[in-house]
């Protein structure tokens, strides 16, 4: 009891903390694109940071539009292959460049954290890289829009989803892909099974690990292999702060997107685009620019094997399907949804 | 002769007018009212879009809240208007601004004209159908309810516990029977009018304004005192999720509404253009008298009630991680884990297979690798045979891969050496099968040839942790199917605990034990195990092996009688 009243104090002590940093940075961004005026009362907004995505946006933002995203709000990170001019000519999309450290900025989440401040509160918000498409029940026939509004009527504030690494037959360098096509028909293949799931002692959310990339490259160092849970769907408050990516919330209960102790929630899934073929020359980049996660220097043999396009693919791997195999397979689940 | 529509409406005009418009296409007068919260610029517009419509007229408008009298209040005016001002209508069909019709306008009246005198409303008692969720059932009509559930729900919790434990009653008018049933109906002139010029009428009106949700007990039960012939059950489909929320139709629900031939469905998606292009669907005259028929639509719904409800048993995932101990099988279906009998039958896996077209695996908790069956590196649904991997979460990997492989019987070999963290899961899920022949650990240092001497410690260690999965085994909580044995009690007669195993795992299809797997060759056992006592470590878990053990005859010699359908 008294622990759990003195974490709860710690946790709404750390969301504080996050919210003024947060409001700290404000001034890393540079608005060049601001169409945030567009935005409806009940509209869905997108949340991203983007960094040399030239190759995945076309894609990413005709998905997302289909799903009834009313507007996307794009933070930049110093591209220099034409992504913010892109965006910026788009007619739903309002963007900021930031120049600085991406590690330093919580890896993009205090920029997209003072946007989110600024225009998310009461809108459903989605926050997804540039390489993560989210698939949910039902979601070739309804849009976000009856997502949200069955979320509403269940008052569940956030909708969670895990990561799956897609990738193709063969080695990852090899494929070939050109901006616009569905990024999934290239690299269709991914790990069904053998992921394990913990529960998070300090966010009190399933921990999900496993997946292609820990089965290839942390075998050695289970603990250290990605995260791949995700909360990327939000009714947003101010209040709400994203603590790692989009792994972790505060206030807590926006994590618990599993029902305890035994019942099936509603959850989807985010496909995973980052083995299209530019996997070798962007692992080259981060390599130098030493800007990811907590412990670069770990992730460095990850990079290395990962430059070299590897062949991903075993005879256990499956190929997407559909959404309807995602909930077969109990990866992900249409709780009450029919 | 004809029938209205008494609509309710409180948002999504622009579908509330297509529909409006359908029923006055039909030729079914509209009474609609739409709820005093709705702002007066919407409402306006509401009703200049449907101007042009001399047979729809709005009522006197009330605030409407879910559970609450403003519902009731709302529909009564409708209601009397429509009998007031549209005498050629003889029943009245009472609807929301959400439900679709599915079936042409004529049809439905067709329906009812042949049914002059029948009031189509659902109406259970609450004696004798436990149908409400949350608990409160008989309480709604004896407590009172002055708060609303939905917007002040900790006085609404608050208020209930104290009349409860007050033990406050209040009289049921005489005369009523509590019934309910669901809110939409479609009730006779007749009916309607006695209900609403009841010369009781106040008495009742105001016992319902504190009865929880009286819109789905108002009718039901005034029904009962005055109808003449009551169907009970409602001509518009609606069904309701675990928490009593309705499930809202999407587009792809089309082919099921269709086939359901159900007159009305709700709720439907405001943003469904399929349904509302589709439905009402065309006059057919093979379809005229086609009875509705909601067994498909109710299999779908009740899966998913189903699914929320009790999760799938054995399946760890983000929206479903339950606390093991209470949950509803830890591991998806059944599967054997058997320790011992690989370190007496060389071929043991081989020929377990052959018997029961089981998928053995052997040790797949070992300490340098997971052996899978046919020593695959990676086992059906990618799961990797790194040890560092596995022992990394034990018990999940052994649920992922009962899950991964659950259209086959998964039998694992055990054994003191490998990793131990799974042992309470073995222990306690019930769809684990555990046999163990206790101190089969020591035939292979045995067949290592070296002295006594030398093997002593090594064997105090494999006994000492046998021993700890046996005091796990037989905890009174442990409730998986557990056959523990001694070596020595094995020898008497493996044939009869062999055909044990196979029985268990092959089911109604094992046949007898034609062959037995080759044993080891235990010449010298008894002396070794003597020896080993010598040096003061005493192998108590092997039990009492004969120095002739290995001399009498086979014991392959005489099959037991083997009664068939003994299980």
């Amino acid at each position: 009891m008294i622990g759990d009243a003195w974490l709860n104090y710690r946790m709404r002590w750390k969301r504080r903390r996050l919210l003024l940093r947060i409001w700290r940075k404000r001034k890393q961004l540079k608005c060049v694109a601001d169409k945030t005026s567009q935005i409806a009362p009940n509209a869905i907004l997108a949340f991203s940071t983007v960094r040399n995505e030239m190759l995945r946006l076309p894609h990413f933002l005709e998905y997302y539009r289909k799903l009834g995203v009313a507007h996307f709000l794009f933070v930049d990170n110093a591209s220099d292959d034409g992504t913010a001019e892109y965006l910026a000519a788009q007619p739903d999309v309002s963007v900021w460049v930031a120049d600085a450290s991406y590690k330093l900025s919580r890896f993009g989440m205090d920029w997209l954290g003072w946007l989110q401040w600024q225009f998310g509160h009461g809108h459903w918000c989605l926050t997804v890289d540039a390489d993560e498409l989210l698939v949910y029940p039902y979601c070739d026939s309804r849009d976000l829009h009856a997502l949200t509004r069955h979320l509403d009527e269940q008052s569940i504030p956030a909708f969670g989803a895990v990561m799956l690494d897609m990738y193709p037959k063969g080695p990852t360098i090899s494929a070939s892909y050109k901006a616009g096509d569905d990024p999934i028909s290239v690299i269709p293949w991914f790990d069904s099974h053998g992921y394990r799931h913990k529960r998070h002692a300090v966010f009190d959310n399933h921990w999900i690990q496993g997946g292609v990339r820990d089965r290839m490259f942390f075998s050695e160092q289970p603990d250290r292999a990605p995260t791949l849970n995700k909360t990327p769907l939000v009714k947003w408050h101010w209040r709400n702060v994203y603590v790692t990516s989009t792994h972790h919330m505060l206030p807590r209960r926006l994590n618990r997107v599993f029902d305890w102790p035994e019942q099936d929630l509603l959850t989807g899934a985010l496909l995973h685009t980052k083995f299209l073929p530019d996997i070798g020359i962007r692992s080259s980049e981060e390599l130098d620019r030493k800007q990811h996660f907590e412990n670069s220097a770990l992730y460095g043999q990850y990079y290395e094997q990962l430059m070299t396009g590897p062949d991903l693919w075993t005879d256990a791997s499956v190929m997407y399907m559909g959404w309807q195999q995602l909930e077969t397979l109990g990866l992900m689940s249409q709780g009450s949804w029919s | 002769m004809t029938f209205g529509v008494v609509m309710l409406v409180h948002a999504e005009f622009d579908r509330a007018e297509q529909v409006i418009r359908h029923w006055v296409g039909g030729g079914c007068p509209v009474v609609v009212h739409v709820d005093s919260n709705v702002d007066v610029d919407a409402y306006g517009g509401f009703a200049r879009s449907l101007a042009d419509l001399e047979t729809v007229q709005f009522c006197q408008r009330f605030r409407c809240e879910w559970g609450m009298w403003g519902l009731v209040e709302a529909t009564q005016a409708a209601s009397e208007m429509m009998l007031r001002n549209f005498p050629e209508v003889s029943h009245v069909f009472l609807a929301s601004g959400s439900c679709l019709p599915l079936r042409p306008v004529s049809e439905l009246r067709a329906f009812l004209s042949n049914r002059p005198k029948t009031d189509f409303i659902e109406s259970a008692t609450t004696a004798d159908v436990p149908w409400t969720v949350g608990g409160l059932d008989r309480e709604r009509f004896t407590l009172r309810f002055p708060f609303s559930w939905k917007s002040r729900r900790k006085l609404f919790d608050r208020y209930v516990r104290l009349q409860q434990v007050l033990r406050v009653k209040r009289r049921i008018p005489a005369g009523l029977v509590p019934h309910m049933g669901s809110q939409w109906w479609c009730l006779t002139r007749h009916t309607l009018g006695a209900i609403l010029n009841d010369p009781k009428r106040r008495t009742y009106d105001r016992y319902f304004r504190r009865v929880w949700i009286p819109d789905e007990s108002y009718f039901q039960t005034l029904a009962r005192l005055h109808a003449k012939r009551i169907q009970s059950r409602s001509l518009t489909l609606s069904k309701f999720d675990f928490q009593g929320k309705p499930h809202i139709f999407y587009n792809d629900h089309a082919e099921i509404l269709r086939r359901s031939e159900c007159f009305v469905a709700r709720k439907i998606w405001p943003n469904a253009g399929l349904l509302y292009r589709v439905f009402p669907r065309q006059p057919d005259s093979q379809l005229t008298d086609a009875k509705p028929n909601t067994g498909k639509v109710d299999r779908i719904f009740g899966r998913a009630l189903e699914r929320r409800t009790r999760g799938r048993p054995g399946l760890y995932m983000q929206s479903r991680f339950p606390n093991v101990a209470r949950a509803n099988g830890i591991t998806a279906v059944p599967f054997s884990v058997m320790q011992g009998f690989d370190c007496l039958f060389p071929n043991f896996e081989k020929w377990l297979s052959g018997q029961t077209g089981a998928q053995v695996h052997g040790h797949i908790y070992a300490k340098d690798k997971a052996h899978f069956a046919g020593d695959a590196p990676i086992f059906s649904g990618a799961l990797s045979d790194s040890a560092v991997l596995r022992d990394y979460n034990a018990a999940g990997f052994l649920t992922n891969l009962v899950w991964n492989a659950r259209d086959t019987h998964q039998c694992i070999m055990f054994g003191p050496d490998d990793t131990q963290s799974i042992r309470w899961l073995l222990a306690h899920d019930t769809n684990a099968r555990v046999w163990v022949i206790t101190g089969a650990w020591s035939i292979p240092l045995f067949l290592s040839g070296k002295p006594a001497g030398k093997v002593r410690a090594e064997a105090a260690r494999l006994q000492r942790i046998e021993h700890k999965l046996l005091k796990v085994l037989r905890a009174p909580d442990a409730h998986a199917r557990i056959q523990i044995c001694t070596l020595a009690d094995f020898l008497e007669n493996p044939r009869a605990i062999l055909q044990e195993v196979v029985d268990e795992i092959a089911g109604h299809k094992a046949k007898e034990v034609s062959t037995l797997p080759e044993m080891a060759d235990l010449t010298g056992l008894a002396e070794f195990l003597q020896e080993l006592k010598n040096q003061g470590m005493h192998p108590f878990l092997t039990g009492d092996i004969l120095a002739d053990a290995e001399k009498r005859p086979p014991p392959t010699s005489e099959p037991k009688s083997y009664v068939v359908g003994h299980k």
